[in-house]
């Protein structure tokens, strides 16, 4: 089948400028590929710096690659102007780890799910008014909580917020980045659930993004785990999990219980 | 062994400006022997920090211990005097909170906020206390002491940072230590590092550990015992094992069924299956109702549940449960 995204020996360097002024030279992506089908998931997974949410933002169109090609249905996303971009990013969005502090806690549920709609400007505002509330329904809010502050939801409900205002413009792909890390187990289970109700449902596909490989394992069709900057290993969970072959897939499977590979402890002290 | 901290019939309530009280704690009595390490698993809203800050007295203006007691090394926390309590926090009970980058002074060296702690607490000489600071530091960063005194908390990564509050914690050679969520925002291969930190300040120093987090995978291997909170009150408290392999409460089962399938059981067959949930969220704690606080939720409720609260029932080995289902 045609990848929805294919991603080509992408490259993102930040340059150290700064007010330290070290001039060094940081390499977050190097020579990135992979590619991820429609309707499927891949779960990205590594430690914090081995450059996933980097990843994201190029994906996302938020980062310019510094080099490399980004297919998305086709067409070099990473070649696009901003003008040209306006058309892609509806359908490519982003979901972030703390829905604390990516809502905002003076809008309502309403607004929240309104406002990507206002940016577009298709519609009017009786119909946007209507599709928002039937986003808010589909994720699993009831119509008369639709005029509550986003500060008042739990964090459970905030993190479906989040899920609707990224689906209110029909995205193909949902970059979900440590969507799930800051949620209770209780409800990262709720969560999990939603995540595949809607994939099965409106054919999403999904790049999840997490450092937590036995939740990788369950919602990914397949894994990558990310180390420095490079995807070190890419296959089915079960292949990768079973037989790890590289150093970083063998540390993070060591740290997450139930694991079959040995923990090692490090002497710490 | 005698108990380093007891905690009896703890109950804590907010106040709202409208005066409306909820309470976050509610019948809670637990204790702690020394050297122990006991893992208090809550979610969100279970009241555990609240219990954290209950016990060294450090609730907000609106948080009010109604009722219960604190004993401490044989002394009345609740009853101290302010000066009492000063020789208490930090000295013999040390706080570690959930976010090191927030916990840490951005434009101070590391070695000099150490140094700080130390010097709240008893007049040192600045050499001597720059000693101690080398000591504390050598514990935690054996292999690169200097650099880390002579940083500034950006230049270190979230487990650096996590070491430098743990080194700040035991400064002043506590007994007991109350760490909240102390791995929340680590990735996992660090929280590792961070947990065995902790068993080998247990085993080096004798240290008592109240490890409080929602995630019951951190406490396995770990915790000697596990406190499961819901909703302000104690669900079940047990050796590790049995509370996390064989669990009583209702409350305790559904939480460990929500879990993604261990590694090792993961096969194509269950992969992208639905997780089981725990039906309905957490009770309001402004909206108090008689009976078992997980009755709404519960799959094994039946008509008393809704009367009235369960007591604690001890089964076996020191594994005590709230629910009438073994009796209540």
């Amino acid at each position: 089948m045609q990848p929805l995204i294919q991603v080509e020996y992408l490259v993102k360097r930040y340059s150290g400028r700064g007010v330290l002024g070290s001039g060094e030279v940081v390499s977050a992506l190097n020579e990135v590929s992979f590619s991820v089908a429609p309707g499927k998931t891949l779960a990205l997974v590594g430690a914090s710096g081995s450059g996933k949410s980097t990843l994201a933002l190029c994906l996302a169109c938020l980062e310019r690659p510094t080099s490399g090609r980004i297919w998305f249905e086709g067409r070099d996303i990473a070649a696009l102007d901003e003008k040209q971009l306006r058309a892609v990013r509806p359908q490519i969005q982003l979901v972030f780890q703390d829905p604390a502090s990516s809502l905002n806690p003076q809008f309502t549920a309403l607004e929240i799910v309104t406002e990507p709609l206002l940016v577009q400007r298709k519609w009017g505002t009786r119909e946007m008014h209507e599709r928002a509330l039937a986003l808010l329904e589909r994720i699993g809010l009831s119509r008369d909580m639709a005029s509550r502050r986003t500060g008042e939801f739990s964090g459970g409900q905030r993190q479906r917020l989040a899920i609707a205002r990224a689906l209110s413009l029909a995205p193909k792909l949902l970059i979900l980045d440590e969507a799930l890390s800051s949620l209770d187990c209780s409800v990262q289970a709720q969560i999990a659930n939603l995540l595949l109700e809607l994939q099965s449902s409106l054919a999403l596909t999904y790049l999840f993004i997490t450092h937590d490989l036995a939740m990788a394992a369950h919602l990914g069709d397949e894994i990558a785990v990310m180390n420095r900057g490079r995807i070190v290993e890419q296959g089915v969970p079960e292949k990768v999990l079973r037989a790890p072959s590289h150093e970083a897939t063998r540390c993070l499977a060591a740290a997450t219980p139930g694991s079959i590979v040995t923990p090692r402890m490090p002497g710490a002290l | 062994m005698a108990s380093i901290l007891e905690v009896r019939n703890l109950h804590v309530a907010y106040c709202s400006r409208t005066g409306v009280a909820s309470s976050a704690i509610v019948d809670v009595s637990f204790s702690v022997r020394p050297g122990e390490i006991l893992g208090v698993l809550g979610e969100s809203g279970s009241g555990k920090s609240t219990l954290a800050a209950s016990l060294l007295r450090l609730l907000p203006a609106s948080g009010n211990i109604q009722q219960g007691s604190i004993l401490f090394e044989g002394r009345d926390v609740l009853q101290a005097e302010p000066r009492e309590l000063e020789s208490i926090r930090g000295r013999r009970i040390a706080l570690i909170d959930q976010e090191p980058s927030a916990a840490l002074h951005p434009t101070m060296r590391v070695g000099d906020q150490i140094g700080e702690v130390l010097a709240a607490h008893e007049y040192l000489d600045k050499k001597v206390r720059r000693d101690r600071v080398r000591q504390i530091l050598e514990t935690l960063f054996p292999a690169e002491t200097e650099r880390i005194s002579s940083s500034y908390p950006h230049q270190l990564s979230g487990g650096q940072r996590q070491r430098v509050l743990i080194a700040q914690a035991i400064a002043c050679g506590p007994s007991m230590v109350v760490a909240d969520e102390p791995t929340a925002s680590l990735d996992p291969t660090t929280q590792r590092e961070i947990l065995s930190v902790f068993q080998s300040l247990r085993q080096k120093f004798g240290l008592a550990i109240i490890l409080i987090t929602h995630n019951p995978s951190l406490l396995a291997g770990l915790a000697d015992r596990v406190l499961v909170l819901y909703a302000g009150s104690v669900a079940e408290i047990g050796p590790t094992d049995s509370v996390l392999s064989s669990p009583l409460h209702p409350y305790t089962r559904a939480l460990l069924r929500c879990l993604p399938p261990p590694l090792c059981g993961a096969d194509e067959a269950n992969r992208k299956a639905k997780l089981p949930v725990i039906a309905g969220d957490s009770p309001n704690p402004a909206l108090l109702f008689p009976g078992c606080r997980f009755e709404p939720r519960c799959t094994d409720r039946f008509e008393t549940c809704r009367k009235r609260e369960p007591a604690a029932v001890s089964l076996s080995e020191g594994h005590t449960v709230s629910c009438f289902k073994f009796g209540g």
